[in-house]
């Protein structure tokens, strides 16, 4: 798994590379919660383009890291998941609170607060 | 029964080993042209189990993980199994969202993702002496 992070205004979006799993999840969270704390931002977004693979280690994860930014009003959202992840998500209910997109435009648009078109 | 191929991988319950079972069963089912999608939700499932051996069955100590998979005709069967600590309550653990470690991050939804990618399953689980997981799935061939 490869991470890389960029900031723009309050939300830190991370592409993440490669397979989602107990094994890398670990890394994936704590990667995540020491950026959003360096960067000083209230939102997260994680590009999901390049991840080839996610079982029920990525949903503890996500959930976890919302549990984190509802706390404190931060918002967060997955963009350009594949279809499988998709899937898992929306039966797991997950993206109910974790909106989809198919844009880093509309990811972007939804966790500043402007409107929103969750996939 | 006699099947039309099978393999069997014992393996130590180390989370490195949870990509490990994926690319084995990946690589056993190879010859059966399976689409993408049922490639990846047999993936899935198998990852769920061996992760559940891993930090249920074994608590992260050392152990072996049993994997089995064959196919026949149009049917793929695994099994997976560790000697660990057992389920205590079968019904309880398949439940949707009911994990017995909330605070490790775990959302309680592995069985769940097994039921719905796979056709059937089947858990044989005792306390104290380990948990065997039982898993089909019929694919399509043109
Ligand atoms: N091999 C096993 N040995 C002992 N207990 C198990 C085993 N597999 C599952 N369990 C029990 O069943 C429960 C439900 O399993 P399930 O995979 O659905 O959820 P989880 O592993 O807790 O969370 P998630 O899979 O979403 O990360 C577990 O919390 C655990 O108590
Ligand atoms: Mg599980």
């Amino acid at each position: 798994m490869e991470l890389s992070f960029s900031k723009k205004n309050k939300t830190v979006i991370i592409m993440v590379s490669g397979e989602i799993d107990h094994h890398t999840s670990k890394e994936l969270r704590w990667q995540t919660e020491s950026a959003y704390i360096d960067m000083s931002v209230k939102n997260i977004i994680f590009h999901f383009e390049n991840v080839t693979f996610m079982d029920s280690s990525g949903i503890g994860m996500l959930i976890g890291r919302y549990k984190q930014l509802q706390s404190i009003g931060g918002k967060i959202s997955v963009v350009s998941a594949n279809e499988k992840i998709t899937e898992i998500m929306q039966f797991s209910g997950l993206s109910k609170l974790i909106p989809l997109f198919d844009t880093i435009e509309d990811a972007f648009s939804y966790t500043e607060g402007r409107e929103h078109h969750a996939v | 029964m006699q099947y039309e191929n099978e393999a069997r991988v014992l393996f130590t319950s180390k989370s490195e080993n949870e990509r490990f079972a994926r690319v084995f069963i990946a690589g056993f089912l190879t010859p059966l042209d399976l689409t993408i999608s049922e490639m990846t939700e047999i993936k899935t499932a198998v990852s769920e189990a061996v992760t559940n051996a891993i930090i249920h069955g074994y608590e992260e100590k050392r152990g072996n993980v049993e994997l089995f998979c064959a196919y026949r005709e149009n049917k793929v069967y695994i099994e997976i199994a560790d000697s660990g600590s057992g389920i205590e309550n079968i019904t309880l653990a398949r439940e949707p969202l009911y994990t017995s470690k909330p605070e490790m991050e775990r959302s309680g939804m592995g069985f769940t993702i097994m039921e719905t990618f796979m056709d059937q399953i089947h858990i044989q689980s005792e306390e104290g002496k380990g948990t065997r997981i039982f898993m089909e799935k019929t694919f399509t061939k043109e």
